[in-house]
C-alpha cells in the first residue's frame, strides 16, 4: 500500500480544511489534504458545493425574476417590463457553473500552495495515520499533526426520511424545475432562505416551525419584517406546528398542531431543514476516542482535541455552524501547528440569514446583553428615515445597537432590511476593535448609504440622533 | 452521580498554556478536596493543582509532556449528587520551581526570582484601590485584533495589561508599556518587583549569560560523560578535617577537595586544561590552572576564577572561593576576578540532581560537573554496603577532546576522589 508522511493531514476539504491547508503551506509545512467528494462535498464542502454558495445564487436569482414580475405589475419608479418569465433548469446551470469556478479556483489555490490532495474517503487508523480509499486504490497517510474537518450533513426527522419528495437543502439546490408545492419544514435560516426563493419563483410555500415564532435562533424584532415579507409573498407560516409524516398516498404532508385537528398539507416537494449535524461517522472517530460535545467534537480555545496532536475545526466542533467560523479556526490551528501562540479567540462571529429581509447580527442582543445583569442602552434606526433605503425601494427594517451605559462600548450590533449583509463587515470590525458609540458617532459616514443607519442608531443610543 | 470537569486554572503569569509535567493521580482513583491533581509547568514555574472538590477521576486531559491551554480540561471526575458542570481549580506554586534551561549553575541559590507567587486575577483587589487590576475580576479585555495577536505572540495575558484607550480599550501602547514593564504597577505587586529589577538591573547580565550560553551550545561540539565516583572516604577525610572547627578556616566543601584533584589530573591531561580559539584554530594549553566556579547570585549565573590552583593549598582554595562567592554576589567581583578561567567547576550543591548536563564554558574546553551525594547501597564483595555515592557530570568540546581522552580524564579524577590521600601525595 502506498504510504506518504506529511507533517500535517487535513481529513476534508471544505471552508476549515482547505483553509487551514492552505494556510499551513504557506508557514511552510508540508501537507496532505483528503476530500472524498461526492454529492454533498468536493473541495469548498458544504459551503460551496451545496451550501452557502449555491443558495445564495439560487436566492439571487429567485430576487431578479420577483422583481422583474413587481415591475411588470405596478412599477412604482416608472420602469415597465414585459411579462418575465423564468427557465429554471438555465438557473440551476448557471448557479452550478459558479460553483464550478469556485471550486476549480480552490483546487488551484491549493495547488499554488503545494498541498498534496488525496481524493477518496479517508478514515482515521490512529491519532496518526489515515488510510484514504482512492480511485487507484488504498492510500495511507501519516502525519505530525491530524485536523478534522469533515464538516456536517442536513439531518433527517424520523417521521419524514430523505427519498422520494422529502428532500434536504442538497437536493433542494439541484431540482431542475420549481415545485408547484413546496412545503418546508423548519423556519431557521437555511429553510426560510430556500423556501422565500422558491416562494418567488411561483411555489406555493408552506412553512411548518415547532417553535413559537419563525428564526427562533434571532429575536423576535428582526424576524417580524421576514414574517411580513414571507406573508406578502403568499407563503404560509405555521407556527407551534410539527409535521408527523406523510398522508397515505405520500402526497401530503401531516402537521399537528397544538390545540388543532391534524392537518395535511399537499405537496409536490418537501424540504427539511431542521438543523444539521455533525459528520462524525465514517472517518474512524471512534478510534480516536476523543471527547465529545454532546454530537460535536469537544475542542478547546486553540480547537485542540482532547488527544495531542489533533485537531478539529469548522462544523463538526459545534455552533455556530458558519463557513467564517471554520476559516479562521483554520487559521488559528494552521498558525500553532507552525509553532505560533494562538486561539481561536474573536470577540464575535458575525451571523446573515439571506432571508427578505436580510438579517445580520454581531454580538449580543439587547436581551443577551442584559442578562449578563449589566446596564446597558439600546436604540434601533429605521430605514425609514434613510436616504438611500427610500431610493431602493427597501424601506423595510432597522439598525440596532446595543452598549454598555457606563463606558458605552458596544456589545451588539443587529440589522435587518435590503441588503444589509454587506454591513456585516462594518459591524464586525467595530466589535473586534472594541468600539464605543462615540468611535461610531465620530466616523464619517458616506451618504447615501445604508451604512448611515449605523451612524444614527448609534448617535440615538446616545441621545444624539441628527434624522429622526 | 454526576461529572465534573476540571479546568486548567490560569497559572498567572501571563501564560496561555502550560506543559503537563506530572500526574499525581489515575483514572479510577478517587481524590479528596485540595489533593493535587498534577503538576503543570510554566516557563518560571512548576505549578501544583489541587483538586476542588473530592470524586473520582474518570479522565485525564492529557499525557505527561502535552500542553495545556489555560480552561483546558484537565481532569473529568464523577462526583457524588447529580449535577454536572464545570469547576474551577485554583493553582499552587510547586515547592521547588523547576529549573528548566541547562546551565552549569553553582552553590544552590534556588532559581529565579520570577518564581515568587504571582495571584490570579480573580484574587487581586478590584478596581478603586490605589493599586488595583486593570479592569475588574472577569471581565473582557478589549483589544483589536492585532493587538491580541501580539500580545499572545509574547506571552502575554491581556488580562494584565491596562487599557488607556476609550472604555479601557488596548492599545499597541499600552501593550509596549507592559512589555517594558511601565504598567507592573497596575498588575500586581509581586510583578512589580520582578519586572523593575529585570529592567534596571537583571537583564544586561541575563542577556549576557543568555548569548554566552547560547554562543557556547551553538559553536561548542558538546557531549557530556558522567561517572559515578564512591566518595565515602573523601566525606569522612572532609568531616575530620572540619570537626577541628578553626575559626581562621573556612568550612570545607567538597569543591575545594575537587579543584586539588583537577590540579593533580590536569597535569596529566594538559589539553583539559587550555583554551579553544575556533577562530584561529589553536589550542592554548594554560600551565596555571585557573579555576573558574559557577556560581548562582542574585543577578544571575557568574563565574568568579580561583587563580593559580596548582600554587594553592586546600584551605586556601576553600577561602578563595568563599570569598569570592560573596564578591560576585555582592556585585563587589572586580572584572578580573570573573575572568581568565581555564577550566570550570560548576555544582548545584543540595540541589545537584542525579545527572547533569553542563554548559562549556567557552573558549575553555571542559567543565566538571557535581552531582548531589547520596549513601546509596553498594554491591561489594558479595554483599551491599552503604557508600556515599556522587555523580560527575562533565562535559568536554568535542571539536578538540576526544570521548575516549574525556573518559580517561574523569577516571583519573574519580581515581584520586575515591582514595582522597593521593590528592596530596606527592608522587601519586
Ligand atoms: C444550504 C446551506 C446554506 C448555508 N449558508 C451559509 C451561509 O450563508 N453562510 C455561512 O457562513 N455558512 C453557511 N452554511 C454553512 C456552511 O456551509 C458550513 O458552516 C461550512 O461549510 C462548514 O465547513 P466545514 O469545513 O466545517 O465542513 P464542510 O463544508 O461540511 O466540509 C466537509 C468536507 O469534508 C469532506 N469529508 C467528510 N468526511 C470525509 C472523509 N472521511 N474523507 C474525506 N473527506 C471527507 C466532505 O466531503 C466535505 O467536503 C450553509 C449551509 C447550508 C447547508
Amino acid at each position: 500500500m502506498a504510504e506518504i508522511a506529511a507533517r500535517v493531514l487535513v481529513l476534508g476539504g471544505g471552508p476549515g480544511g482547505y483553509v487551514t491547508a492552505i494556510r499551513a503551506a504557506q508557514l511552510g509545512l508540508d501537507v496532505v489534504l483528503v476530500e472524498r467528494g461526492g454529492r454533498d462535498g468536493g473541495l469548498g464542502g458544504t459551503c460551496l458545493n451545496v451550501g452557502c454558495i449555491p443558495s445564495k445564487a439560487i436566492i439571487h436569482a429567485a430576487d431578479a425574476y420577483a422583481r422583474a414580475l413587481e415591475h411588470a405589475g405596478d412599477a412604482p419608479f416608472g420602469l415597465r417590463v414585459g411579462a418575465p418569465t423564468m427557465e429554471f433548469a438555465r438557473t440551476v446551470e448557471w448557479k452550478d457553473g459558479i460553483v464550478g469556478r469556485l471550486t476549480g479556483g480552490v483546487g488551484a489555490l491549493l495547488k499554488r500552495h503545494k498541498v498534496k490532495i488525496v481524493q477518496g474517503n479517508g478514515e482515521m487508523l490512529d491519532g496518526k495515520t489515515c488510510r484514504v480509499e482512492t480511485d487507484t486504490g488504498p492510500q495511507t497517510v501519516r502525519a505530525g499533526h491530524v485536523v478534522l474537518a469533515t464538516g456536517s450533513m442536513p439531518a433527517s426527522l424520523p417521521a419524514l426520511p430523505f427519498g422520494g419528495r422529502v428532500m434536504s437543502s442538497t437536493e433542494a439546490l439541484s431540482l431542475q424545475e420549481v415545485p408547484g408545492r413546496l412545503v418546508v419544514i423548519g423556519a431557521g435560516y437555511i429553510g426560510l432562505e430556500l423556501g422565500t426563493a422558491f416562494a418567488k419563483l411561483g411555489s406555493k410555500v408552506t412553512v411548518i416551525e415547532a417553535e413559537e415564532r419563525i428564526l427562533p435562533a434571532y429575536d423576535a424584532e428582526l424576524s417580524r419584517p421576514v414574517l411580513r415579507r414571507l406573508q406578502a409573498l403568499g407563503v404560509e407560516v405555521l407556527t407551534q406546528a410539527r409535521a408527523s409524516g406523510l398522508s397515505d398516498a405520500g402526497d401530503a404532508v401531516l402537521v399537528a398542531r397544538e390545540g388543532a385537528a391534524t392537518r395535511s398539507v399537499p405537496a409536490d416537494r418537501v424540504l427539511v431543514a431542521t438543523g444539521r449535524r455533525a459528520r462524525t461517522a465514517g472517518f474512524g472517530l471512534e478510534r480516536l476516542d476523543l471527547t465529545m460535545n454532546g454530537g460535536f467534537v469537544a475542542i478547546d480555545e486553540r480547537c485542540a482535541t482532547s488527544m495531542l496532536d489533533v485537531w478539529a475545526v469548522g462544523d463538526l466542533t459545534g455552533e455556530p455552524m458558519l463557513a467564517h467560523r471554520a476559516m479562521a479556526q483554520g487559521v488559528a490551528v494552521a498558525e500553532q501547528i507552525a509553532g505560533h501562540r494562538r486561539v481561536f479567540d474573536a470577540a464575535t462571529i458575525p451571523a446573515v440569514c439571506f432571508t427578505d429581509p436580510e438579517i445580520v447580527t454581531v454580538g449580543q442582543s439587547p436581551d443577551e446583553a442584559r442578562a449578563t445583569g449589566r446596564e446597558i442602552r439600546t436604540a434601533q434606526f429605521p430605514f425609514q428615515a434613510n436616504g438611500r433605503a427610500l431610493t431602493l425601494g427597501a424601506e423595510e427594517g432597522f439598525v440596532r445597537v446595543t452598549a454598555r451605559s457606563d463606558n458605552h462600548l458596544i456589545l451588539g450590533i443587529a440589522a435587518v432590511g435590503a441588503g444589509v449583509s454587506e454591513l456585516a463587515a462594518a459591524f464586525g470590525l467595530a466589535l473586534e476593535m472594541g468600539a464605543r458609540l462615540e468611535d461610531i458617532a465620530g466616523t464619517i459616514h458616506a451618504h447615501p448609504t445604508l451604512g448611515e443607519a449605523f451612524h444614527e442608531a448609534s448617535l440615538r443610543t446616545l441621545g444624539e440622533a441628527l434624522h429622526i | 452521580m454526576g461529572l465534573r470537569i476540571v479546568k486548567l486554572p490560569d497559572v498567572g503569569e501571563g501564560v496561555a498554556e502550560a506543559e503537563l509535567v506530572e500526574w499525581h493521580v489515575a483514572v479510577g482513583q478517587s481524590v479528596l478536596e485540595d489533593q493535587i491533581l498534577a503538576a503543570v509547568m510554566t516557563d518560571k514555574a512548576t505549578v501544583e493543582i489541587p483538586s476542588p472538590v473530592a470524586g473520582t477521576v474518570v479522565a485525564l486531559g492529557a499525557e505527561v509532556g502535552g500542553v495545556l491551554a489555560v480552561g483546558a480540561e484537565l481532569v473529568r471526575l464523577e462526583v457524588a449528587g447529580e449535577s454536572s458542570g464545570e469547576v474551577a481549580a485554583t493553582p499552587r506554586e510547586a515547592a521547588a520551581p523547576a529549573p528548566k534551561a541547562e546551565k552549569p549553575a553553582a552553590p544552590a541559590v534556588p532559581a529565579t526570582p520570577a518564581a515568587t507567587t504571582r495571584l490570579p486575577s480573580t484574587a487581586l483587589p478590584t478596581t478603586g484601590a490605589p493599586i488595583g487590576p486593570p479592569r475588574p475580576a472577569g471581565e473582557k479585555p478589549i483589544a483589536s485584533p492585532a493587538v491580541r495577536r501580539r500580545a499572545r505572540d509574547a506571552g502575554v495575558d491581556l488580562r494584565q495589561v491596562r487599557g488607556t484607550g476609550p472604555a479601557g480599550r488596548i492599545g499597541h501602547d499600552d501593550l509596549d508599556a507592559f512589555l517594558r514593564g511601565a504598567s507592573a504597577a497596575v498588575s500586581s505587586r509581586a510583578r512589580v518587583a520582578n519586572t523593575a529589577v529585570e529592567t534596571v538591573k537583571i537583564v544586561g547580565l541575563r542577556r549576557r549569560i543568555a548569548r554566552k550560553m547560547a554562543e557556547s551550545k551553538r559553536r561548542v561540539a558538546h557531549f557530556s560523560y558522567v561517572e559515578e565516583v564512591d566518595v565515602t572516604a573523601l566525606e569522612e577525610l572532609r568531616a575530620r578535617l572540619n570537626a577541628a572547627n578553626r575559626p581562621d578556616r573556612a568550612r570545607l566543601t567538597l569543591i575545594p577537595f575537587l579543584m586539588q584533584a583537577l590540579v593533580r589530573a590536569v597535569a596529566d591531561f594538559p589539553e583539559m586544561n587550555a583554551l579553544y580559539d575556533d577562530e584561529a584554530e589553536t589550542l592554548e594549553r594554560h600551565a596555571g590552572v585557573h579555576i573558574g566556579i559557577a556560581t548562582q547570585t542574585p543577578a544571575g549565573l557568574m563565574v568568579p576564577v580561583v587563580r593559580h590552583c596548582e600554587a594553592r593549598g586546600l584551605w586556601d582554595c576553600a577561602a578563595e572561593v568563599l570569598r569570592l562567592a560573596e564578591a560576585a554576589r555582592e556585585g563587589k567581583a572586580s572584572r578580573d576576578e570573573l575572568t581568565g578561567s581555564t577550566i570550570t567547576i560548576t555544582s548545584l550543591g543540595p540541589l545537584g540532581g542525579i545527572v547533569t548536563t553542563p554548559v562549556v564554558n567557552r573558549p575553555e574546553v571542559a567543565i566538571i560537573g557535581v552531582n548531589r551525594h547520596a549513601v546509596r547501597p553498594v554491591w561489594q564483595e558479595g554483599r551491599f554496603v552503604p557508600r556515599t555515592m556522587m555523580n560527575l557530570s562533565s562535559s568536554f568540546d568535542h571539536r578538540v577532546i576526544d570521548g575516549y581522552v574525556a573518559a580517561r580524564f574523569v577516571q583519573r579524577l574519580k581515581a584520586l576522589l575515591e582514595s582522597p590521600a593521593t590528592i596530596f601525595i606527592e608522587e601519586a
